[in-house]
């Protein structure tokens, strides 16, 4: 099957490519501490975008000039596995991840109380398994988790969610195709107990309107999706009580 | 600096895992109009609200709340007692890794009568890998924490057992008021040090009943964050070596 022509994002009775609403996200699926070697780790899936993050420290920071005598240093890497796009992707880091990894890093560090780590450095590591659209939005959900999973002391978490609009219709957490061939995009994060967004960015065009009643749709879905989030980290111990009951 | 007590209204239950952002506390008064973060509570105050930084466990004692995390890195304090490996020396110190971001030093001149760099060489005293029992004498936030040995009971270790634990959950280990390592010692006879950064020393009769110690001090691990431990560890000890405290 070839697509030569658009595909029909949005159908007559108001269904998205993948059957969704215009306000409906992917089905969420979060786990955490799934990493044994990593201080702290989270996997965290939006349909078919799959996000591993990892995280290490605060530890020893080198070289020692990079470090900061105030605070701890962020080091974010937000990277593609060359299996995560149907066509190979290079695993050299690219123009597009290291912006990525800067702003995913901004938003981090918004939340961490990072003064408490002088001269150390925090070592993040996004791992992008598959991608399907939004795969900054997991990946700065997934490495927010997986701080949290560090035990390194957060003001909140972070999540992600992006917005975009397909046929002049807003549609809540887009994929790779409504990505592609829609008019806009624009990613989020938001801190839901402090009610801040630590992630801008639009690529598109959107009225202010448009952005208004995006950012609403933002905020609803990251609440459900901090619901989940608060879930995944609470099973983990859940789960170690009952591995230990079951000795 | 502490948590303004009288008008605290808790909206959490003891011993509940909570996560960073979590609320706990309503404050009723005046609201803090700055972020107030008490790093050592692991919770921080924003407008009227109490709120946990970590994924913890609640903890209640008369009338003010802190959580105790379930993951947590060892930063150095002053007098703690450490026990650390020696990862690297130079002409002068050794530098020892104490399972921390900042790698402590040990001057030679604290283990070396008379130091001379000229005539002692540091590998005849501490080699790298050698374990030693230490205290933090100094560590402020811009320089790395400088160890000594002198003291009753510190320096190298020779004999003995090191038990490697998160450094979360030392407290447990120990106990409120020590309940859990004083039901270590009187059941076990080990000779037992706790090294707050997450080694535990220990020198036992035999290896049978050190086998039994490193098993209940991993029992302790897992359900650190769970009711009735001491009394579950006692009746393991209880179990294992048949001897009352």
């Amino acid at each position: 099957m070839t697509i030569s022509s658009k595909p029909v994002l949005i159908s007559e009775d108001k269904k998205r490519v993948d059957g969704r609403k215009p306000d409906e996200m992917r089905p969420v699926r979060i786990a955490v501490g799934v990493l044994k070697n990593a201080n702290g780790s989270a996997l965290v899936e939006y349909g078919d975008t799959k996000v591993l993050a990892a995280v290490y420290g605060p530890r020893e920071a080198l070289p020692k000039y990079m470090t900061s005598p105030t605070r701890a240093t962020l080091r974010v890497r937000y990277h593609m596995t060359s299996f995560s796009t149907s066509e190979r992707k290079s695993p050299a880091p690219s123009r597009r991840e290291i912006e990525l990894s800067k702003v995913i890093r901004e938003a981090l560090e918004a939340i961490v109380f990072s003064s408490l780590f002088p001269r150390t450095g925090i070592d993040v590591f996004i791992e992008v398994l598959q991608a399907d659209g939004g795969t900054r939005t997991a990946g700065l959900t997934a490495a927010s988790l997986a701080l949290a999973d560090a035990g390194i002391p957060l003001k909140d978490l972070a999540i992600g969610v992006a917005v975009g609009k397909v046929n002049g219709v807003l549609v809540l957490d887009i994929n790779e195709l409504e990505d592609e061939y829609g008019e806009a995009d624009m990613p989020v994060g938001i801190a839901p107990n402090l009610g801040e967004i630590v992630l801008f960015q639009l690529n598109g065009v959107l009225t202010r309107e448009e952005v208004k009643i995006g950012l609403d749709m933002a905020f609803k879905a990251a609440e459900s999706i901090y619901k989940t989030a608060k879930e995944a980290l609470y099973n983990k111990y859940i789960k170690l009580v009952e591995e230990v009951k079951s000795q | 600096m502490s948590t303004p007590t009288p008008s605290l209204k808790i909206l959490v239950a003891e011993r509940q895992i909570v996560r960073p952002g979590d609320c706990l506390a309503i404050i009723e008064g005046p609201a803090e109009q700055r972020l107030k973060h008490v790093p050592d509570k692991h919770i921080y105050i924003l407008g009227n609200r109490v709120y946990s930084d970590v994924v913890g466990i609640v903890s209640i004692e008369d009338s003010s709340i802190s959580v105790v995390p379930l993951e947590s890195t060892y930063i150095p304090r002053k007098d703690d007692i450490v026990v650390g490996v020696i990862s690297e020396f130079s002409a002068s110190a050794w530098y020892v890794d104490i399972k921390s971001p900042y790698r402590a030093v040990l001057p030679a001149s604290d283990v070396i009568e008379g130091f001379n760099p000229a005539v002692h060489s540091l590998k005849n005293y501490l080699d790298i890998g050698d374990y030693v029992l230490g205290k933090i004498a100094l560590f402020d936030r811009l320089r790395d924490p400088v160890l000594t040995v002198k003291g009753k009971g510190l320096g190298k270790i020779v004999e003995g057992f090191v038990i490697d634990i998160k450094p979360s959950k030392v407290a447990r280990v120990i106990g409120k008021k020590g309940s859990m390592y004083n039901l270590l010692t009187s059941m076990t006879k080990c000779e037992i040090v706790v090294g707050v950064n997450g080694y535990v020393w220990a020198k036992c009769p035999d290896d049978y009943v050190l086998d039994v110690l490193i098993k209940a001090i991993r029992l302790i691990e897992a359900k650190a964050h769970m009711r009735g431990l001491t009394e579950e560890v006692k009746s393991y000890l209880v179990s294992k070596l048949g001897v009352k405290s």
